[in-house]
C-alpha cells in the first residue's frame, strides 16, 4: 500500500498538536488549540445578561458561538465580516458544545464564545471546538465532560485522519472525502457530522473508529493544557 | 422564526414514536407520497414543483454565461439559492435570511456538487474566459417539514429538465431560439437528500412540521450512485442532541435501502 500522506505521516496519525489555555487576560475563559499550520483561538465572556430582552430564555442560559477565519489566516485574504460558511460553522460549533454544558444555573443569561482562526491549514472548525472547549471549561462552568473534534475523511479509499489543506485538494480516485466529527471526551456521544466528498455508508463506522481513537489523543493534550493553567 | 412544540406534544411523539406509531398512520421510516410536475415557469431553462405530503416546494434552473473561478478555468459554475419565503409559512419571517435559510441551500450545494450529477466540465463556452453558471433556486410553497429533502428532489427534477439556451453571434443569449440542447448530465446520477431526525430513541424519516418541530436532533445526508455504488457526498447534523456510534451505524444501514426507495419515486416522473 502507497502511502498517500504529503508529510508522511501514517493514515490515522494526526497532525503535532499544541494547545494553551489562558491566552486572553481579558476573557472570563480562553485557549488556543493547533493541529500542525491551523491555529485556533477561542475566548469565552459570560455568563452574563442576555441582550436583545426577547431572546432570553427564562428556564436556562444559553450558549452563543461565533466563528471566523481572520483575514490573514489564508491565502486569498478573507473579506472580514461573517460569510454564509462562516455562519453555518458558527452553528454547528454551537450543537458540538452545548451537549456538555449545564447552563440552567443562569437563566436569561449568556455565554458567548469567540472563535477565530489565525493561520488556516484545513480542519479549522474542529480545532476551534477543541479551543472552545477548553476555554469553557477554564471559564470554570458546568461541564459534563470536554469536546474533543476531529476532521477524519478518505483519500481514494484510504480512511485518514486530520486532513490538511494539501490533502483536502485531493484529486485521484475516489478523491478526498471531508468528514469532520466531534464527540463527549469520555463517552460515545457524537455532537457533530458533516462531511463533503463520497463514502460508501458500510464504510462510515471505520472513520467512527478513527475518530474516537483520535479524540482520545486530543483530550490528553487539552487535559494537560488545562492542568499547566491550574498549576501557575 | 421557531414556534416551539408543547410539552404535550413533545412527551405525546415521544411516546408514540416509541410504539412505532405516527399520527398519520405512517411508519417511522416511511415518506409521505412524492407528486412531482414540472414546467413551473417557462422562463426558466428547467423547472420543478414536488409535493411530499403537504409540503410543497418548487425549483427553477437558470443559465447564465460568466468568468470561470481562477481554480476551475476548464469548469462551469454551480450556485444554489433559496429563500423561504413568508407565503408559505407563518414560521418564515421577512429580512435578512435566518440560519434555516442559509443552511438549506448550502446542504443542496453539497449533495448536487459533490455527487458531479452535472458535468461541469462540459459547460466551457470558450476555455479560460466564458463558462456556463448555473443557477438552481428553490421555494418552498407550503413547509409541512422535512423540507431539505423535498427541496433536493425538485432540484433534481428541474435539473433533468433543464436546456442549455442558444446564444446569438454576440455571445447574448437568445430566449426566442428555443434550445433542445440538455443540461449534460452524467448518467445514472441522481443525487437524493435523506434527513434522520431523533426524538428521545427514536429515529424517523420524512417528518410533518408538527414532528419535526419536536425532533430534538436532525442529519441530512446526501447521497448518489457513483460507479454502481452508493455514495454519501455530503451530511450535516443540526440541533444539539448527540447520537451514539451504534445510532449512526444503524443509520447506515437503512441508508441505501431508502436511497433506493425515494430515488424509485423520483424516477417515475423523470
Amino acid at each position: 500500500m502507497i502511502n498517500k500522506r504529503g508529510d508522511g505521516r501514517g493514515l490515522t496519525e494526526l497532525r503535532p498538536m499544541m494547545a494553551k489555555v489562558g491566552i486572553i487576560p481579558n476573557a472570563d475563559g480562553s485557549a488556543m488549540f493547533a493541529f500542525g499550520d491551523t491555529v485556533a483561538i477561542a475566548a469565552v465572556y459570560g455568563p452574563k445578561q442576555l441582550h436583545p430582552q426577547h431572546m432570553q430564555n427564562p428556564s436556562t442560559g444559553i450558549l452563543r458561538c461565533v466563528y471566523d477565519l481572520l483575514s490573514f489566516s489564508v491565502y486569498d485574504r478573507k473579506r472580514p465580516g461573517p460569510s454564509r460558511r462562516s455562519q453555518e460553522i458558527s452553528k454547528v460549533t454551537e450543537w458540538a458544545l452545548s451537549p456538555v454544558l449545564d447552563l440552567k444555573g443562569f437563566p436569561n443569561q449568556v455565554v458567548d464564545v469567540q472563535i477565530y482562526i489565525i493561520q488556516a491549514d484545513a480542519g479549522t472548525r474542529t480545532a476551534g471546538i477543541n479551543a472552545a472547549s477548553m476555554a469553557l471549561a477554564h471559564a470554570g462552568l458546568p461541564m459534563k465532560d470536554l469536546i474533543c473534534s476531529v476532521a477524519c475523511g478518505k483519500l481514494d479509499k484510504e480512511v485518514v485522519v486530520d486532513l490538511d489543506k494539501h490533502e483536502e485538494d485531493f484529486k485521484e480516485g475516489e478523491g478526498a472525502t471531508d468528514f469532520p466529527l466531534a464527540k463527549f471526551a469520555t463517552s460515545d456521544e457524537f455532537t457533530l457530522m458533516q462531511l463533503d466528498g463520497k463514502i460508501p455508508p458500510e464504510r462510515v463506522k471505520e472513520v467512527i473508529v478513527a475518530a474516537t481513537e483520535a479524540c482520545k489523543e486530543i483530550y490528553e493534550v487539552q487535559k494537560k493544557a488545562l492542568k499547566e493553567v491550574v498549576n501557575e | 422564526m421557531t414556534m416551539e412544540s408543547t410539552n404535550l406534544t413533545i412527551n405525546t411523539l415521544k411516546k408514540m414514536f416509541k410504539e412505532g406509531k405516527r399520527f398519520d398512520g405512517r411508519k417511522l421510516d416511511n415518506f409521505r407520497e412524492i407528486m412531482v410536475s414540472y414546467d413551473v415557469s417557462n422562463k426558466a431553462e428547467g423547472s420543478a414543483r414536488v409535493k411530499v405530503g403537504k409540503t410543497e416546494v418548487i425549483a427553477g434552473v437558470k443559465l447564465a454565461p460568466g468568468t470561470p473561478y481562477p481554480d476551475s478555468l476548464d469548469k462551469g459554475n454551480l450556485m444554489v439559492s433559496g429563500d423561504l419565503l413568508p407565503l408559505a409559512s407563518p414560521r418564515f419571517e421577512a429580512g435578512p435570511p435566518g440560519f434555516t435559510a442559509i443552511e438549506l441551500p448550502r446542504l443542496l450545494d453539497r449533495a448536487i456538487r459533490e455527487s458531479h450529477m452535472i458535468e461541469l466540465d462540459k459547460l466551457v463556452i470558450k476555455e479560460g474566459e466564458k463558462v456556463w453558471t448555473v443557477i438552481i433556486d428553490v421555494y418552498p410553497l407550503n413547509d409541512d417539514g422535512n423540507l431539505i429533502d423535498v427541496a433536493c428532489l425538485a432540484a433534481v427534477a428541474a435539473l433533468k429538465k433543464a436546456k442549455i439556451p442558444e446564444l446569438d453571434e454576440n455571445g447574448i443569449i437568445d430566449y426566442e431560439k428555443k434550445s433542445e440542447k440538455p443540461l449534460p448530465l452524467a448518467e445514472g446520477i441522481l443525487p437524493t437528500s435523506i434527513s434522520f431526525f431523533k426524538l428521545g430513541d427514536s429515529i424517523i424519516l420524512d417528518p410533518t412540521r408538527e414532528e419535526e418541530e419536536a425532533c430534538e436532533a436532525r442529519i441530512t445526508f446526501g447521497v448518489s450512485n457513483w460507479n454502481g455504488q452508493r455514495m454519501i457526498n455530503s451530511c450535516q447534523k443540526s440541533k444539539a442532541a448527540t447520537f451514539s456510534s451504534e445510532e449512526i451505524e444503524s443509520m447506515m444501514k437503512m441508508l441505501p435501502g431508502k436511497f433506493d426507495d425515494v430515488n424509485e419515486k423520483l424516477k417515475k416522473f423523470l
